[in-house]
């Protein structure tokens, strides 16, 4: 691997384009904009979870604590551009500071998974209590449960009144993702992303290496924050409205769900399992036959019954099986031959 | 005066009431290849965890270098220049062989010339014909040399080595042997080992664990033939 764009970038490049500029052909831009910024809030945790191995359960608290910063922090300065940069630093202030004190507490697996969802959850209590008039942040009042409407939206940069919304969101929205996706891509291909890697596999030989694990989960934690955080800056955006919804258990464990049927381990399988099941769960929402939820858990249940690895993965070994047999079976020449002239080489083989 | 590059004073680790490591005092010299022996519950692998910083000790005090190490953590015991092998293999399963040497590599030098040291070591070990095979596939004897690769490629000056034949065919204790061997051209290499082939193929001086203290320290033939050691570890099958 080396830090270059290859092939396979250019590819994907291309692909995402003529997607963002086909998809509102097919779905309207409203529900598309919804489906990108879960597909972003999928991805990270498909980061941190997929290629860190740390299995977080409040991925929606820094989902969450973006939105509210956006909102809190729009009608207090009431321009866009530094709310939308305070709801990706904050975040991932907040998952550093938490984050240190998992990591440096050794705490692994299930506790992680504990205290995270249990944070999730102080931030679902607290904001639902939060209706009466003393709980103020400069202007802006939480308002419980009733969430913050009326905030600034999106405009272009240093001009308050040109609104970005509709259609344009939804470019700015894409657009975004598919900088996250190679901001990921790129990060991924660092010594440090794989070194993460490294660590998800096996903590102790990492640090018998030699490297400080606990800083480097640390970061880790607190970019997938920063990109979750983008999200819900988007999410409150798209909304016009925040709601103590997003800190709900409900929209954690749908992240965690999104992760499995995309296909952990990859960077496109949460994205695309986020904006798969979101949108699955928009049109059952306009029945009333079935319950959404049955319907997600039974998705669930089916994926791990029959396709564990989730569907990137598995879409990946199917075209590898049916369309790339000549160039493994190249490969596999080409490997035998390579093989055999350093058996050659050797003394003893 | 050769270089002292390990030093132990009085380490002691207790486990509630069990003394499992006793007052050990232990000194090894730059390019010293020892082994620990002792049998079951000897201590060995206890003092050893000490030594490496994967237990904090009761009492006493370890230097490397002339630098105290007491309750350092493993990473930065690993820093100074340390190679550790566990005694159950830690790989990373779900990487390739580079991947693996190369990260250990990565960590005393950026990241291309971590990849030719990499290189270096694969050809070296034999392990080209399996560079781009994931751990978790390979057999057990080649996730050892694996393990022993990411200890050579960092060019460690003090190697520690728990258990590294278990487990493994005659012909890789063998190459295993080699590979250590080439390793004390420039560390110093202790080992803790059952294996008594394997000791007498490379072993020059041996430490003696018993009941958590050091029963004796002395050349190999000389501890093999010693009667003390012989009743309480050997028995008769090593006569």
């Amino acid at each position: 691997m080396s830090l270059s764009w290859g092939k396979n970038d250019i590819l994907a490049v291309v692909i995402a384009l003529f997607l963002i500029w086909f998809m509102p052909s097919v779905i309207g831009t409203y529900t598309l904009t919804v489906l990108i910024i879960y597909g972003m809030l999928g991805l990270s945790l498909g980061l941190i979870w997929g290629f860190g191995g740390i299995l977080c359960f409040g991925q929606a608290a820094f989902f969450g604590l973006g939105a509210y910063t956006y909102a809190i922090a729009a009608i207090n300065i009431g321009e866009s551009t530094f709310p939308m940069f305070l709801a990706v630093i904050v975040p991932a202030l907040f998952a550093a500071l938490l984050g240190a004190m998992m990591f440096y507490g050794r705490l692994t697996d299930v506790y992680l998974g504990v205290i995270t969802l249990v944070v999730t959850l102080i931030f679902f209590k607290f904001v639902n209590s939060t209706a009466g008039p003393q709980y103020v942040i400069g202007e802006a009042r939480i308002g419980g449960f009733n969430g913050i409407p009326g905030f600034q939206t999106l405009n272009i940069p240093g001009q308050p009144d040109e609104y970005i919304w509709g259609d344009a969101l939804y470019y700015v929205c894409a657009v975004s993702l598919l900088l996250v996706y190679f901001f990921v891509t790129w990060l991924l291909r660092t010594s440090f992303g794989r070194i993460a890697v490294g660590i998800r596999e096996n903590e102790t030989r990492v640090s018998l290496m030699g490297y400080d694990v606990r800083a480097r989960k640390t970061i880790l934690f607190s970019i997938g924050a920063a990109i979750a955080g983008l999200a819900g800056g988007f999410f409150a955006n798209w909304g016009e409205i925040v709601t103590p919804g997003l800190f709900s258990l409900g929209q954690s464990a749908e992240i965690i769900i999104w992760c499995i049927v995309g296909g952990l381990g990859t960077r496109f399988g949460p994205i695309i399992g986020a904006a798969g099941l979101a949108y699955l769960k928009f049109l059952l929402g306009q029945q009333s036959f079935i319950d959404n939820t049955l319907i997600t858990g039974i998705i669930l249940v089916l994926f791990v019954l029959f396709l564990p690895k989730g569907i990137v993965p598995a879409a990946v070994s199917l075209w590898k099986a049916s369309f790339g047999k000549r160039a493994s079976r190249k490969n596999t020449h080409r490997r035998q031959a390579r093989n055999m002239a350093q058996r050659e080489g050797r003394p003893n083989g | 005066m050769v270089e002292t590059v390990l030093e132990t004073v009085g380490l002691t680790k207790r486990f509630g009431g069990v003394v499992a490591s006793d007052n050990i005092n232990f000194t090894l010299k730059a390019r010293e290849l020892r082994c620990l022996i002792g049998p079951n519950g000897a201590g060995k692998s206890t003092f050893f965890k000490c030594v490496t910083g994967l237990h904090a000790p009761t009492e006493g005090q370890v230097f490397m270098r002339g630098q105290e190490t007491t309750r350092w953590h493993p990473h930065e015991i690993a820093s100074l220049g340390v190679g550790i092998k566990t005694q159950v293999p830690n790989v990373m399963d779900g990487l390739t062989v580079f991947e693996n040497i190369w990260m250990a590599g990565r960590r005393f030098a950026p990241s291309r010339e971590a990849a030719e040291k990499a290189h270096d070591v694969i050809d070296r070990l034999a392990l080209g014909a399996i560079a781009k095979t994931e751990l978790g596939h390979l057999a057990h004897g080649d996730r050892q040399r694996v393990e022993l690769g990411l200890v050579a490629v960092a060019d460690p000056w003090l190697v520690l080595l728990d258990e590294p034949a278990a487990g493994m065919t005659a012909e890789d204790v063998e190459r295993m042997s080699q590979i250590i061997h080439e390793l004390t051209r420039t560390a110093a290499v202790v080992i803790v080992e059952h294996d008594m082939q394997f000791i007498r193929s490379i072993a020059s001086t041996v430490t003696v664990f018993h009941q958590g203290a050091v029963l004796m320290e002395d050349h190999v033939d000389k501890v093999m033939s010693d009667p003390v050691v012989r009743n309480i570890y050997l028995g008769r099958k090593a006569s």
